[in-house]
């Protein structure tokens, strides 16, 4: 691992540091240099009309992809920072303690609500069961160690209000259960950065107020950066610190909601603009390098 | 008919569409049709001089007709018009029912002519087709005394069949210690050949209950990978043949017993497990089922032409037996040591070493089963099922999904080659003949009848699958028809298999009658 990590802590850097993050699939580029932060204790969401590469984004973050260029630095408040570009998928949740969830919802729909939170915290058991050894023969340690993940399950279970259908089937709940399960999950995996691929999507406006208030507890009561990909603009102006926003690949604003919110280039993205307006000075200028480009 | 019909039957009944339904029911004859003049309208028969082609036209039409109304039997019980079914089906059961048992009163000569008169040739078709025939009867029946009851779509017969799985399983801590001890009990019966209070227990029994139980063994291994990991494993008899060869060879070169090689025969298949799982475990589905049926038949093929190592077809001969303790169970020992029945002072009898073989298979199958429920409630059997589940989820939670599958994959084929290694001791000869797709496809078979992941429906499914065929040897051919026609059931009746029926591992509440607990019941608790 010391290839991948110095060992200092540096508690100036941000959580999360994405710099010139390029991602292309054959001739399509889908990322195009795109950098910002994302702060601890603070939520930082992503924003952008369908295609704009922000869950591709997600899946450079957490090891689906391997990115073109670029480099992503989590500096974990512990441990010391960790270059997420150059690990294996799985080693991003286990040892820089980046969770996520998924825009179309991925339980263990067979196992029970309580079954997908123990197998979030599967590679702490699996160590307190001496890689089943321990396990196998019921050694107290073994069994201390499960009674705890129960707990920290029920911790979760009844933080998302789900205490009472532990035992049911994952498969089997109401869609937003659904939803606040999978969080649920990832937050069992103890991460310092959770990302959240559309945790409103299908949401109605009763659930995605809860969901605001869940969000805002994990980011104030449990001191991690959250970052999320989000379509419902109540969701995002309401909770967000830090907004990115993404057009075509590529960033086009990045700043607090207000900022976002009044900034042409946004509004020109999400609403379209009347072909003779006059564009600003920079736009004109992307305009005619992309159209050279294309010559 | 169809007028009487709707008039008895209840009135919501929907008009009949005849033409649609004549048109099913000929498409049913004509496929009949089709297939019987396949296979049943010619066949050779042994006439002086060599082989001549004999016809039966006949038994076509009958097999035509057959399909015909029987067809139409489905069609009018599904629409809700039992009552003609109930007059045709009814005298015709008990008509050939009488028929049947009325031809062993007779004289053959006279049998023979009757059966002319039957409307296949074949005895035991005949019974098929009374078997059926009693079938829409009953359901008819049934239909008439339950009128207005609406026919239960898949999703309920589904749900009705998954409480009874679940029924079973908790019903399991019970019904497992019976069945133990019943399995424990049986071969004892053995001593008591001449008691008119006991069953029977004879060598044939034993070599058919010690060939179950290996199945049941090889399904619970096999159950690991298929049935908790969900990796589709048409391979599984490579680790048996692993298992086998390990033992035969270590035993023959080496000298080694029994117990010595067993755990090495299943260090060896475990091992195997791992070459073959390294690479191919990244794919999925149906690319694994097909790379682990590759590997299944390389196996063979190398043990086949390997003839220095393996003796190639001529297999290896003269694997020593197992002992108890040291003790041989053979007339006389060979280096003038003790024999078992020299030992406790009883008379020699041939049958006690099968007795003994079968207890050495039940408490090998007992340990994997023990295994098996106890891996469950761990983190890896839990990180297997997940895995199973989504492995896509399982990477986002930290899981390193190629060594959690390589466990599963070569603890599986460790218990392969426990088997393995049985099977070579108590055939005394092993040759790769022993070790083909079929074996891996019966193996399969049993789990995914018995349902994925149930102990007792692949103790269920091994007594279907291979004692009840060993049983009914006589009936030669219908033997295997009636082995795919019982996978053809169940695929039809109830896909994830007979027991299928999964319990968590954990629970937070206590189980309350199977089902979760009532909202205010829980908050009751948590307060």
């Amino acid at each position: 691992m010391s290839a991948l990590r110095s060992e200092r802590v540096d508690p100036n850097a941000p959580l999360l540091g994405v710099e010139h993050l390029t991602m292309r699939f054959g001739g399509l580029v889908a990322i195009d240099d795109v950098s910002f932060d994302a702060e601890d204790k603070k939520i930082t969401a992503i924003i952008g009309p369908n295609g704009a590469g922000k869950t591709t984004v997600f899946n450079c973050l957490t090891g689906f992809y391997k990115p073109t260029v670029g480099r992503l630095t989590l500096n974990h408040p512990r441990k010391g920072p960790y270059l997420l570009e150059r690990m294996e998928g799985y080693q991003i949740p286990q040892k820089a303690a980046v969770a996520r969830t998924f825009q179309n919802i991925r339980l263990f729909s067979q196992m029970s609500v309580l079954e997908n939170l123990i197998v979030a915290q599967h590679n702490k058991l699996m160590e307190a069961s001496a890689f089943t050894f321990a396990g196998l023969f019921g050694l107290p340690r073994y069994r201390h160690a499960e009674a705890e993940a129960v707990e920290l399950a029920r911790y979760w279970l009844n933080r998302v209000g789900l205490e009472d259908r532990a035992d049911w089937d994952a498969g089997n709940l109401p869609y937003g259960d659904q939803r606040r399960l999978e969080i649920a999950r990832s937050m069992c995996t103890e991460p310092v950065l959770l990302c959240l691929d559309e945790p409103a999507a299908g949401l109605n406006p009763r659930e995605s107020a809860d969901l605001n208030r869940l969000l805002t507890f994990i980011r104030d009561e449990h001191n991690i950066g959250l970052l999320l990909i989000e379509h419902d603009m109540s969701v995002v102006m309401e909770i967000s610190d830090h907004i990115v926003v993404l057009d075509y690949g590529r960033k086009i604003s990045d700043g607090n909601p207000d900022e976002v919110r009044n900034d042409p280039a946004v509004i020109r993205a999400y609403l379209g603009e009347e072909e003779d307006e006059e564009l600003p000075p920079e736009v004109a200028e992307d305009l005619a390098s992309d159209k050279s480009d294309k010559r | 008919m169809s007028t009487t019909g709707a008039s008895m039957s209840d009135t919501a009944a929907r008009p009949l569409d005849l033409p649609a339904v004549v048109k099913e029911c000929g498409l049913t004859a004509l496929v009949m049709f089709a297939l019987a003049v396949g296979m049943v309208a010619f066949y050779t028969e042994d006439v002086p001089g060599g082989l001549e082609i004999a016809t039966r036209f006949g038994a076509v039409v009958a097999v035509t007709l057959l399909g015909f109304f029987g067809r139409l039997a489905i069609v009018l019980l599904r629409e809700g018009r039992p009552f003609p079914v109930l007059v045709v089906a009814l005298p015709f059961t008990v008509l050939m029912l009488v028929a049947l048992l009325s031809l062993n009163f007779f004289d053959a000569e006279t049998a023979e002519t009757l059966k002319n008169y039957l409307p296949v040739g074949d005895v035991v078709v005949n019974w098929i087709v009374v078997i059926m025939a009693g079938v829409f009867t009953l359901r008819a029946f049934w239909a008439l005394r339950h009128t207005g009851a609406s026919a239960k779509t898949v999703v309920d017969r589904e749900k009705a069949m998954d409480n009874f799985a679940a029924r079973v399983q908790r019903a399991s801590r019970f019904i497992g210690p019976l069945l133990l001890g019943i399995a424990v009990v049986f071969p004892l019966l053995a001593f008591f050949p001449d008691s008119p209070f006991v069953p029977k227990v004879d060598r044939r029994l034993l070599d058919i209950a010690i060939l179950v139980v290996t199945y049941v063994m090889l399904g619970w291994g096999l159950n690991i990978v298929v049935g908790l990991a969900g990796l589709l494993d048409l391979g599984y008899v490579a680790f048996y043949a692993v298992g086998a060869y390990s033992y035969a060879l270590l035993a023959t070169h080496y000298d080694l017993g029994f117990w010595v090689c067993l755990p090495f025969a299943g260090l060896m298949a475990a091992t195997a497990g791992i070459i073959l799982g390294f690479p191919v475990l990244r794919l999925r589905g149906d690319y694994l089922a097909i790379v682990t049926l590759g590997f299944g038949e390389m196996i063979r093929v190398i043990l086949l032409n390997w003839y220095e190592f393996t003796n190639g077809p001529d297999g290896i001969s003269g694997i020593p037996r197992p002992t108890f303790f040291g003790l041989p169970f053979s007339r006389s020992a060979s280096d003038g040591g003790e024999t078992f029945h020299g030992f406790f002072g009883l008379t020699y009898s041939p049958i006690d070493r099968i007795i003994f073989m079968y207890y050495v298979i039940l408490a090998l199958a007992l340990i994997t089963n023990l295994f098996t429920l106890r891996i469950r409630k761990l983190p890896i059997g839990r990180a297997w099922e997940a895995l199973r589940e989504d492995e896509i989820a399982c990477r986002s939670l930290g899981m390193n999904p190629r060594n959690t599958k390589l466990t599963a994959f070569s603890i599986g084929a460790m218990f392969g080659g426990f088997a393995g290694s049985f099977f070579a001791t108590r055939q005394g000869f092993i040759s790769p003949e022993s070790f083909t797709f079929v074996e891996s496809a019966v193996i399969l078979a049993v789990v995914v009848l018995g349902g994925f992941g149930s102990q007792i429906g692949v103790v269920l499914a091994a007594i279907i699958l291979i004692g009840l065929p060993e049983f009914f040897r006589e009936l030669q051919q219908y033997r295997m028809l009636a082995f795919g026609a019982a996978m053809v059931l169940i695929m039809i009746w109830r896909p994830s298999g007979l027991l299928a029926h999964r319990e968590p591992t954990i629970r937070l509440w206590r189980e309350r009658d199977g089902g979760p607990p009532e909202k205010t019941q829980a908050a009751e608790e948590s307060a």
